[in-house]
């Protein structure tokens, strides 16, 4: 897992480290039970405030995508539904707005998309779903 | 005096002749922070840190550093505060190792390998006379000069000015790394708005000698939001939407910018403009723009929240 982040844009540092650990974890690029570079460590990597690591990390362990063992440092979390429906729901919605405008000004037919979206998934997710 | 400040000023307030440079600044500074002090050229930043550093005598008002009244310092309470000016003056005709053992002779404290990693790090040869050096690399000594004598407050004048992305990139390693640990408190002043988004967790930001923020970086950006709207020709109605930091044109449109939007500024807003307001985001630098090129003294001041 490699984390980048760029200042300047519209999105904070903090939330570019959230999204990517987030976004990592549900690519299985990272595995349940391992370790993410302690705070201090991806600081120094970014050339970051730790503060700002510190509370990315802090929103991970909060939504169940990391959990910090004392002494340790902070691990890949077993996965666990902690949203409701209503807010997985919502949170989907958000991104496909973004792709169904997209799809509809590049002129792609919805079956096409569709067919894209399930590659997609099946090749992101090994496992049965 | 609290003593979690390592900085703190009451109404601090400088005149050059009849010329207010710095006016009633209320600024604190929590230990263990990274505050980057942000202004245009001219905004008073300079004047408030030789205040700070008991160099200028304020003409009213008081400011305290690391516990003590600015305007008695003691040599003893000097040496625990690393203060460098824009810059970056050396003597040519010393080696680096010169300057290091020139400066090591007059403070109490001196970290070699603190020295020996800083210049390292800017790519210094320590046998090289400083007139031969960068800006970059100069930069890098006078910051080392200044680190290795273990100072809990360090207070940076446009350290960044005119360094090239290597030096920026070194400077802003050796600030994290000095105050990693979380004991040791900084203050910069710089204009670099993506070094400051890296490095530091406060922003004071500076408007003709007024300060108009003074909160963590998260805060500053949290409460800032900004709107396109479409203004109907020749109104003023737009100087009714609390909390308006500036509004200036985009593509034939309007973009507001505000602190602390509520309902409220949302009515003002909709009811001002000819189209639906649309919500746009706001980075960092286009947040302090907004702040730097308001054209009129507004209200929309923004200081931590229960702080």
């Amino acid at each position: 897992m490699q984390i980048q982040i760029s200042p300047g844009g519209s999105q904070t540092i903090y939330r570019q480290i959230v999204d990517q650990i987030r976004r990592a974890v549900a690519a299985d690029k990272v595995a349940i039970g391992d370790s993410v570079p302690s705070v201090r460590q991806l600081a120094k990597d970014l050339v970051v405030n730790p503060n700002t690591v510190a509370k990315a990390y802090a929103e991970l362990v909060r939504d169940g995508v990391l959990e910090s063992q004392l002494g340790r440092g902070y691990f890949v979390a077993r996965r666990k539904n902690i949203y409701t429906k209503a807010e997985r729901l919502r949170r989907l919605d958000d991104v496909l707005d973004s792709v169904v405008s997209e799809a509809l000004a590049l002129d792609f037919a919805s079956e096409e998309v569709v067919q894209r979206l399930v590659e997609r998934m099946e090749a992101l997710s090994p496992r049965e779903r | 005096m609290h003593s979690d400040l390592a900085i703190s000023t009451q109404g601090l307030t400088k005149y050059f002749g009849s010329k207010a440079v710095v006016r009633h600044l209320d600024l604190n500074v929590p230990r263990g922070s990274v505050t980057g002090l942000l202004g245009l050229n001219g905004a008073g930043k300079t004047t408030t840190l030789r205040m700070l550093m008991g160099m200028l005598e304020p003409t009213r008002g008081a400011s305290q550093i690391l516990g003590t009244d600015s305007q008695h310092l003691r040599p003893e309470d000097r040496a625990r505060i690393g203060y460098t000016v824009e810059g970056h003056f050396l003597y040519g005709w010393m080696s680096v190792r010169q300057c290091e053992c020139f400066q090591r002779d007059t403070f109490p404290r001196w970290n070699s390998s603190m020295f020996a990693e800083t210049v390292r790090r800017f790519g210094i040869d320590p046998s090289d006379k400083t007139r031969v050096l960068s800006r970059g690399q100069r930069a890098g000594v006078s910051l080392a000069l200044t680190l290795a004598t273990e100072p809990e407050l360090l207070i940076l004048d446009d350290p960044a000015l005119g360094l090239d992305p290597v030096s920026r990139r070194a400077l802003n390693e050796t600030l994290l790394d000095f105050c990693d640990g979380g004991t040791r408190t900084i203050l910069l002043s710089t204009h670099l708005l993506d070094d400051v988004e890296r490095v530091a967790d406060r922003i004071a930001l500076m408007f003709a000698g007024r300060l108009l923020v003074d909160t963590t970086l998260d805060d500053f950006r949290n409460r800032i939001a900004a709107w396109v709207i479409d203004l109907p020709p020749a109104t003023r109605a737009i100087e009714s939407i609390p909390g308006l930091i500036n509004s200036r044109p985009r593509s034939g449109r309007t973009i507001v910018t505000v602190a602390d939007p509520d309902q409220e500024t949302e009515a003002a807003i909709a009811r001002i403009s000819r189209s639906t307001p649309e919500s746009v985001p706001v980075s960092f630098e286009d947040a302090v723009i907004a702040y730097l090129s308001r054209s009129r003294d507004g209200q929309s001041f923004l200081v931590a929240r229960g702080a």
